[in-house]
């Protein structure tokens, strides 16, 4: 009886739990008038001084847009989207050129304070570079000095168009064209701004690259673009992390991501994701729709996605690896968990081109509440990739009765030799592991934590070191003892 | 308005040639197709062909038939069947089957129509099992016919449209309650025209606490194409048991749409054993329907495939109450330009507690350009659940190979040995002994590639019918 008077309580709390992050920055911001027209287009390019070219990428995706529609492949339902009734430009004012961090707004210190990554307190202690993107373009870059002594370029995207336009015209759209689907398109004629990051030959950088995105200001879609290259021998670990205040209309967010490496280099890139994921009756929360895709181009070239996903009301997101060098590998790790009534849909894609590839998945989806939780991958094996090796591992963990969690592999092999492995679980939390722990006197709450902690530790090492405590708060703020 | 705007659409839809065919086949044909019908069934075939007007076969970017293209399925100048056939000589004149010392009763479809003489085109015996021909049955027992027919197929797609619409024929099943039948049942289905295109149906119904083995063949026994769209349907009430075995063996030319649905009631178990040793395609479509608790399912299959040949899997186990448990292992060797899809689903329905589903796929491909999918998918909304699916896909295992070479063994033996110990999990659950040695037999066989090339052969051994032509190439002389 009172174990499950004090289940109820537990749950009680976990669904009243407010979104801690949930707060409105009052920044003055420049907007583009509701709506997507060419017109839009030439607003959002011209405010960003864009070359022509640009404006012709821009303009060429939105018409392919036109012609495509909203894929419904995925297990998501959402009300139709009115991409009309979006505004899909809006920048925080410039005031002047920034010489120091005490030039830097106060209320957006602030802003960065409450979430915990004071720029001052990074800056000194951590070591971690961060990259700031309010709303659509970045406020402020620290540890510019360091990286230029390698050589290394990482700023916003539109600084790297003004500064490396040779570079952006190589690199972008090589690895998601704005031909790959609905959002890449939409992404490719309105991205509004995000990070660009290049690592010459041969160079290891020295400290973790991070970037903070907030999406901000009622009814702003945030359309950022991400490209990264690591040149020959190039190592770069790069961290994006992302929360957004409380709103009640859902927000649409439809980001790409581009990665390349080739010979001998390697990247990883680590996300934490808690947006806004609605309230407990399912209003409001971010829609996420997110192309993200690595190219791992040269010869032992190596691309590793880690993902921590709590937020969103959907998410919609199979971050993928093409691996095209001989011997290059994918990895792909990822801990999914959904509340309330959040739904993911999300997985990856290994697409084995060169021979000697080897590709690792491993998913833990974890549902509560009323959510849904997907896992969809899928693994190609293609005629010439021989000896491609693939393992992967998709566990799901039920935590109630209301809520769902789906597994739906693809795997294609057109090579006998390969070997592709597929194994996957779905389970609630064991009652002898809970018992375990109660017996010896670990009370309900903290022995769910746990145990979950475990089932996603896997996941969570491969994370780097900051953001492994984030997520692990993460896991707990969204979780605790959501389960009887 | 609505209607108008429905009218348009309908004008607008473009039928392929194949899809004509049969739209015309069925407004030509209407009373022939409804001779035996009960006005329910010809509403029924109304209704289904009223869709398919809408909907049409399914292409390729249905989610289903994405690794299956349904466009080649269709024989070149085919001809839709489904006239009686006039009983004329024995079965084993037209058909030598490959189980041997098997005894068993024999039920056969020729050609989509029901083969046996008039008088015994359907018989009841002392303890009410009724077998025989589907349209015998629903002049004869309607009542029980219409309760069951045309009730339980998920998924309408454009074929299932097309067998509700014009399927003449088939077989029928009745074991009435506390009967378990001591013989086996073995219905054997052979198309012997070129280029048909038939539709059967089957149904069959097991009451309370009864037990059937039921051996279902399908071959063919000349090298013509042709196409086989069937609809089974298959009621399992409280406690029954269905042990059922499928053995494929058909010509490469030769398209096999089969398509099962089987509802089971509380404690009904059920054994599926599928053998695709051969066909040009084959699908298998099989819907394992939970609606009472504490049901059980095995579902195990075995394809060897080679040449060009292709065969699609789709598993669908659908946990709708408490309590039930379902396996599913399927199995497969592709050789040569073989493809192969397997497509598993387990769906556990909201409150469908202490389920237990397994589902695994493992498949072994020899040759550079065979080819497998393998989509084991998983749809959960229960929590007190155990699922686990898993599906691999490799080669043979190179120290296996080593081991018994080392030991003296051929390499061609070492392989032989050990693709027969992959498929030894699946044989070993044959429950019947003779057609265990059969198959096992069959699958030996069929592993050395002779099976297959009985079908080039020119002697015929099955068919004494056909001249035996040897082609000289002179130009080799």
């Amino acid at each position: 009886m009172s174990d499950k008077k004090k289940d109820n309580h537990v749950l009680e709390e976990v669904t009243t739990g407010e979104y801690k992050y949930g707060f409105v920055t009052k920044i003055e911001t420049d907007q583009a008038p509701k709506g997507l027209t060419e017109d839009t287009i030439r607003f959002i390019s011209k405010k960003k001084n864009e070359p022509d070219w640009l404006l012709q990428f821009r303009l060429k995706a939105f018409r392919h847009w036109l012609t495509l529609e909203e894929p419904d492949w995925a297990l998501l339902h959402h009300p139709p989207i009115n991409y009309q009734d979006i505004i899909y430009y809006s920048a925080p004012k410039p005031k002047k050129e920034l010489e120091s961090l005490d030039e830097v707004d106060p209320e957006l210190l602030d802003t960065f304070s409450k979430l915990g990554i004071s720029l001052e307190e990074q800056k000194r202690l951590s070591g971690v570079a961060v990259d700031a993107v309010m709303d659509s373009v970045s406020v402020k870059t620290t540890f510019q000095e360091t990286l230029a002594k390698h050589d290394i370029i990482f700023c916003s995207i539109s600084e790297a168009v003004k500064n490396h336009p040779d570079l952006v015209k190589k690199y972008l759209g090589t690895v998601v064209p704005y031909t790959d689907n609905y959002f890449a398109a939409l992404n490719s004629a309105v991205f509004s701004d995000g990070s660009f990051c290049y690592i010459p030959k041969g160079v290891r950088c020295p400290i973790e690259l991070s970037t903070y995105f907030r999406i901000n200001a009622a009814n702003t879609g945030q359309f950022e673009r991400t490209l990264l290259i690591a040149d020959e021998g190039g190592y770069v670990s790069y961290l994006e992390g992302c929360t957004a205040p409380m709103r009640d209309e859902n927000q649409l967010h439809a980001a790409i991501v581009e990665i390349i490496t080739h010979d001998n280099a390697e990247i990883k890139y680590s996300t934490v994701q808690n947006w806004y994921p609605g309230d407990k009756e399912g209003k409001g929360g971010i829609y996420n729709f997110v192309t993200k895709r690595g190219l791992c181009k040269g010869r032992n070239s190596k691309i590793s996605w880690t993902q921590v996903e709590t937020g969103s009301a959907i998410t919609w997101k199979y971050p993928s690896c093409v691996l095209l060098g001989d011997n290059s590998v994918g990895e792909f790790y990822s801990v999914a968990v959904t509340n309330n009534y959040q739904q993911a849909d999300t997985g990856t894609k290994m697409i084995h081109l060169g021979k000697n590839t080897k590709s690792t998945i491993i998913s833990k989806g974890i549902s509560a509440g009323k959510s849904n939780n997907s896992y969809r991958g899928l693994v190609r094996v293609s005629k010439k990739a021989d000896n491609a090796r693939n393992y992967s591992q998709c566990d799901s963990l039920l935590l109630g009765n209301q809520c769902g969690a789906h597994t739906f592999p693809y795997i294609k092999t057109e090579n006998e030799t390969a070997i592709v492995e597929h194994e996957a679980t779905t389970s609630k939390i064991s009652d002898d592991q809970l018992f375990y722990c109660q017996q010896r006197g670990i009370d309900m709450e903290k022995a769910i934590g746990l145990i979950v902690n475990g089932y996603a530790k896997q996941v969570l090492n491969k994370l780097p070191m900051e953001f492994a405590v984030e997520a692990q708060k993460l896991l707990a703020i969204t979780l605790e003892g959501s389960v009887g | 308005m609505k209607e108008n705007v429905a009218m348009e659409k309908e004008e607008k839809k473009i039928y392929s040639p194949s899809e004509e065919k049969f739209i015309r086949h069925f407004s030509d044909n209407f009373d022939e197709i409804s001779r035996h019908d009960f006005p329910e069934a010809k509403r029924m075939r109304q209704q289904a062909m009223e869709t398919f007007r809408q909907s049409g076969f399914p292409d390729k970017t249905f989610e289903r038939w994405r690794n299956t293209d349904p466009k080649g399925i269709f024989p070149k100048n085919m001809e839709i069947f489904d006239a009686e056939v006039p009983y004329e000589k024995k079965l084993s004149e037209i058909f030598v089957c490959e189980v041997h010392d098997f005894e068993s009763r024999i039920i056969s479809v020729l050609n989509g129509s029901y083969y046996q003489a008039g008088e015994e085109k359907i018989t009841i015996d002392k303890n009410g099992v009724i077998v025989g021909s589907l349209a015998k049955a629903m002049q004869k027992y309607p009542q029980l016919v219409k309760k069951h027919l045309g009730r339980i197929m998920p998924q309408q797609d454009g074929f299932k449209n097309i067998n509700t619409a014009l399927a003449v024929d088939g077989v029928f099943i009745y074991v009435p309650d506390n009967i378990k039948v001591e013989n086996t049942f073995q219905i054997i289905n052979i198309l012997n025209k070129p280029n048909l295109a038939v539709n059967i149906r089957n149904l069959v119904i097991l009451g309370k606490n009864s037990h059937l083995q039921l051996l279902h063949c399908d071959d063919s026994v000349n090298r013509h194409g042709g196409l086989i769209n069937k609809v089974n349907e298959v009621f399992l009430d409280e406690n029954a048991e269905l042990e059922l075995y499928k053995l494929q063996n058909l010509n490469d030319k030769t398209t096999l749409l089969n398509q099962t649905a089987i509802d089971q009631s509380a404690n009904s178990r059920l054994k599926i054993n599928a053998f695709s040793l051969n066909g040009g395609m084959i699908r298998n479509e099989i819907f394992d329907l939970m609606n009472g608790e504490n049901a059980w399912s095995d579902i195990h299959g075995l394809y060897l495939m080679d040449q060009k040949q292709h065969i699609d899997n789709q598993v669908n186990v659908f946990h709708n109450k408490p309590g039930c448990t379902s396996n599913q292992l399927f199995k497969g060797i592709l050789d040569n330009e073989a493809s192969g899809v397997f497509n598993g689903y387990i769906y556990v329905k909201r409150y469908a507690q202490q389920t237990n589903a397994f589902q695994k796929n493992s498949n072994i491909l020899l040759t550079k350009t065979a080819r497998i999918d393998t989509m084991p998918h998983l749809e959960i909304y229960a929590d007190d659940v155990k699922c686990s699916h898993g599906a691999s896909v490799g080669q043979l295992d190179e120290e296996a190979m080593f081991y018994l070479m080392q030991r003296g063994i051929p390499f061609t033996d070492a392989r032989m040995l050990i693709m027969y110990a992959f498929t030894d999990v699946i044989i070993k659950e044959i429950s019947i002994e003779p057609l265990r040695i059969s198959i096992e037999d069959m699958v030996k066989r069929r592993l050395r590639g002779d099976l297959s090339i009985c079908d080039r052969c020119v002697l015929h051994c099955s068919h004494p019918d056909q001249p035996v032509i040897f082609d000289i190439d002179m130009n080799k002389i």
